[in-house]
């Protein structure tokens, strides 16, 4: 980090480029930075909470067939994309840290990494989904279900709340989907600023926020695996 | 920001490799736990691990732990405790209904 | 050889208004004043369309018979007027003008903590506004600006999804807004000024924001569902299909009862710094006003369901919730009660700004009280669904809300604009809105309480409704001759008005101390701040050493 005691250092920081003209010093601008992503992802809390909620209230009054429905997702899917998921969490933070280090090489090895893995892991619900709709779990018109309830053989799931936790599955991921794609979106970007050499220790601020935002939908899968696919996977 | 990183270069991949076999041990865990049967505290356990992941994420990947100021930790605390509000107060409807 | 020398011309003070011209400038500006102003233009015209509504409304009830319009056809004017209403002028109104416009000159900021956030979501609004203008124009929604499942979900034959995008994509904006306000607050205050010098204006802004942020996006992600049970039969909300519609009731309340917070919060903050400055004192019980902001604010969220109290919830629940309801108006009557002690031996004058907090002191103080009557279930059960519930929630939204923000833009008229506005046509604007809004909503209490259900368009049946009726629709002809006096006589003191100095009322406040119209900047100097809020003695004081300010 430069000597930001020295003149030379006070002159380069008050005319670095990324400094805003609306702020005292960088410092300001990136606690404004940080902060105002914290808030975005408080109000991504309550946008996917609306959606527990709905799930909360049907698990509740439908468990049986809940689970009947979840027993014939891939739980060695969801499970995996959980791991790939949390693999694409630690080479976020390794690219964090190579900002905070100037480690470039590093940093730009690390973003591709963690698309990379977003990548595998829209692939794996790709493949998911592609499996619901040959079984007709697909909400709508042509939906059918016939599974038993877990646990009481001669018993059938009622197919139409079946299909509402269809319903829930495949807006609850897809919307996850969606954040996902935003995500390597943002990722594309700021492996095109790393590779342009834009991010110094001094200021990487985008790859933090980016990562937060990463680390965020990371974590709203941790959610959705045990809430969609283990309901009631006990013999 | 980086003084405070560059005084402790190599302890933050420790800890970040170490919370990456902690998420993907808890991940496991639960796999596990959900063939168990623990019925009625399935649910609970898979949650309760999940919330455990979810917690190591936010507070060391996402450097809560570390941040200087208490605001991001009561802006994270706000927004969990006006989700829980919306959950639990409409289950008070849903749970009291006398008919189904 | 002699050149003729030029005459020196005056040079005209650089501010926010002549520092670039051109429509670019104004369109792809990231001045958080210009910003304001693109704001008001746009929530005044659909300020007037939820008007022109409003007014065919009061049209077909002139009448017993349902004659002007037919059944479904009036199902839409009452939807319309109440999208365009709440989403499109009530919600932002206040942040988004007087709020853009004053938040950072009032903490000594240059600008909003994300300038080009402030753009797109004046963007948002628009692209949102054209969507909604399309439908309408297409025709319309009729399911009442609550859009109900399953009606909304699987019966009407109405343009739903568009509304639902058009609602959505406002939202987005409303959350930048509030995202905006909150990191800016925290992060750009200047040196000094501390939350306890903060003008209470900016807590319920603060307030305000916090709501739009935690509230909008379920609302959001409802109409995700709504739309996506519409496209794709999905079945959540639909009782054939083992859906539940209360489930979308309290997913859409979660949101629209704190959205109510957010539509009066920042009317409250207005009328606190009207009074402060129209009695010359400082607010009674600082503290208690910031903080009841805050509780506002949060107990606003635990109080929803009381909207469904006869749909078909729980009982018990339901007591919970009354018992909720009852609490969350605890705040807002702290805040009556501090306002009041504040005129208490002030040093009163009737200029517009404080005619319209006069008015929005006794008639949010009607419109609180009977929202108590409906917060008891005995009491609901009668009047849920009548006029009586119109009525309560027009006195705190038209009485309250808007007697607020007519208030707040007479006040910072001087500072916005650089004219002053004529006073006397100003009072008179006052009173024809005030004498105007009670001939309209206060008949609607009677209608309501004996038994005139809303949203129907044929009362044939209770033809003796009809003479309230008629009272009520001719208040709202003078209610819109009070609207438009405003109009008028603003537009008339931006070419002849005379000019304004920097505080003509004498007021406390740091956007006072900088020029009217401000600089780009806000400020020639970063202000530091050194004195408490509402220094009214220290202002007034014969000989008043107020702090010099460089120009």
């Amino acid at each position: 980090m430069p000597d930001s005691s020295s003149a030379t250092g006070l002159h380069t920081e008050e005319h670095n480029p990324a400094l805003l003209h609306h702020f005292a010093d960088p410092e300001q601008q990136r606690d404004a930075a940080s902060l105002g992503m914290w808030v975005f992802l408080g109000t991504e809390i309550m946008f996917f909470g609306g959606l527990f909620c709905a799930y909360l209230v049907y698990r509740r009054w439908y468990f049986g067939d809940f689970a009947a429905a979840s027993g014939t997702i891939s739980m060695a899917y969801g499970a995996t994309n959980t791991a790939v998921l949390i693999c694409s969490s630690l080479t976020v933070v390794l690219a964090v840290w190579a900002a905070q280090t100037a480690r470039r090489t590093l940093l730009i090895t690390s973003l591709i990494l963690t698309m990379l893995l977003g990548l595998v892991f829209l692939g794996i619900k790709g493949i998911e989904y592609r499996e619901k709709f040959t079984e007709h779990h697909v909400p709508g018109a042509s939906f059918r279900f016939d599974q038993a309830i877990p646990g009481h053989p001669g018993q059938y799931a009622n197919p139409r709340h079946a299909q509402i936790f269809f319903s829930l599955y495949f807006v609850m991921t897809g919307l996850h989907a969606l954040h996902m794609i935003i995500g390597l979106g943002i990722f594309l970007w700021l492996l095109t600023m790393a590779w342009k050499g834009r991010f110094t220790p001094e200021w990487h601020t985008p790859v933090e926020m980016g990562g937060l935002y990463w680390h965020f939908v990371d974590i709203v899968w941790i959610y959705l695996f045990p809430l969609l696919y283990l309901i009631d996977r006990h013999p | 920001m980086s003084a405070h990183s560059s005084a402790s270069a190599t302890s933050p991949l420790k800890g970040y490799f170490a919370v990456w076999i902690a998420l993907l041990v808890g991940t496991g865990l639960t796999v596990y736990a959900a063939t168990l049967d623990l019925a009625p505290y399935n649910a609970a356990i898979a949650l309760a691990i999940a919330t455990i992941k979810a917690t190591l994420v936010a507070l060391f990947f996402m450097h809560v732990w570390h941040a200087g100021e208490k605001l991001i930790k009561v802006v994270v605390i706000a927004a969990l405790f006006f989700l829980v509000l919306l959950l639990g107060l409409t289950m008070t409807d849903y749970a009291a209904r006398p008919w189904s | 050889m002699s050149m003729p020398t030029a005459i020196p011309q005056p040079v005209e003070r650089e501010d926010y208004l002549n520092t670039k011209y051109g429509v670019w400038s104004w369109l792809l500006t990231t001045d958080h004043k210009r910003i304001a102003l693109l704001y008001l233009l746009s929530i005044t015209f659909f300020f007037f369309i939820g008007g022109f509504f409003a007014l065919l409304i009061r049209l077909e009830l002139l009448t017993p018979a349902g004659d002007l319009v037919q059944a479904d056809t009036y199902n839409k004017l009452f939807t319309m007027h109440g999208m365009v209403m709440v989403f499109f002028f009530l919600i932002p109104s206040i942040p988004a003008t007087l709020g853009n416009f004053l938040v950072p000159l009032m903490i000594g900021a240059k600008d909003l903590a994300f300038p080009r956030i402030n753009l797109l979501s004046w963007y948002l609004y628009i692209i949102a506004g054209v969507m909604m203008l399309h439908c309408m124009l297409t025709g319309g929604v009729d399911t009442g600006w609550t859009f109900y499942a399953p009606f909304s979900t699987n019966f009407t034959n109405t343009k739903i999804v568009e509304a639902g995008l058009a609602i959505f994509v406002v939202g987005f904006s409303s959350i930048l807004t509030g995202l905006n306000f909150v990191v800016t607050i925290h992060r750009m205050r200047a040196p000094g000024m501390t939350w306890s010098r903060l003008p209470l204006f900016i807590w319920a802004h603060y307030a305000t924001s916090i709501i739009q942020l935690l509230g909008t996006p379920v609302v959001a992600v409802t109409i995700v569902l709504v739309a996506a049970e519409r496209a794709l039969h999905l079945g959540i909300f639909d009782p054939r299909l083992g859906g539940d519609p209360l489930l979308f009731q309290h997913l859409f309340w979660f949101y629209s009862h704190p959205a109510v917070y957010i539509m009066i919060l920042p009317s409250m903050g207005v009328v606190t710094e009207i009074i402060a400055c129209f009695s010359r004192k400082r607010i009674f019980g600082y503290s208690f006003v910031a903080f009841s902001s805050i509780a506002i604010a949060v107990f606003g969220f635990l109080v929803w369901a009381h909207h469904m109290f006869v749909a078909g919830m729980s009982v018990y629940a339901a007591l919970v919730f009354s018992l909720l309801s009852y609490a969350v108006a605890i705040p807002s009557a702290i805040k009556v009660f501090n306002w009041t002690a504040t005129l208490y031996k002030g040093s009163i004058r009737y200029d517009a700004p404080m005619l319209y907090a006069f008015g929005f002191l006794g008639l949010f103080t009607i419109g609180g009280l009977t929202g108590l009557f409906l917060a008891a279930l005995g009491i609901d059960v009668h009047v849920t669904d009548t006029y009586f519930v119109v009525a309560h929630f027009h006195y705190i939204m038209v009485g309250g809300a808007v007697m607020g923000y007519l208030g707040g833009m007479h006040f910072w008229w001087p500072k916005i604009s650089g004219k002053l506005y004529p006073e006397g046509w100003a009072r008179l604007a006052a009173l024809i809105v005030f004498i105007g809004f009670n001939l309209t909503f206060f008949p609607q209490f009677v209608l309501g309480y004996m038994g005139m259900p809303r949203r129907y368009y044929d009362y044939s049946h209770m033809p003796e409704f009809q003479i309230l009726n008629v009272l009520s629709t001719a208040g709202a002809t003078v209610l819109g001759v009070g609207y438009l006096l405003p109009m008028v006589y603003f537009l008339w003191s931006m070419r002849y008005g005379k000019p304004a100095s920097d505080n003509p009322w004498n007021a406390a406040g740091l956007e006072w101390k900088t020029a009217s119209p401000p600089p780009t900047f806000n400020f020639d100097e970063e202000p530091v701040v050194t004195w408490e809020a509402y220094n009214y003695e220290e202002l007034d004081a014969p000989h008043s050493q107020e702090v010099p300010v460089a120009r």
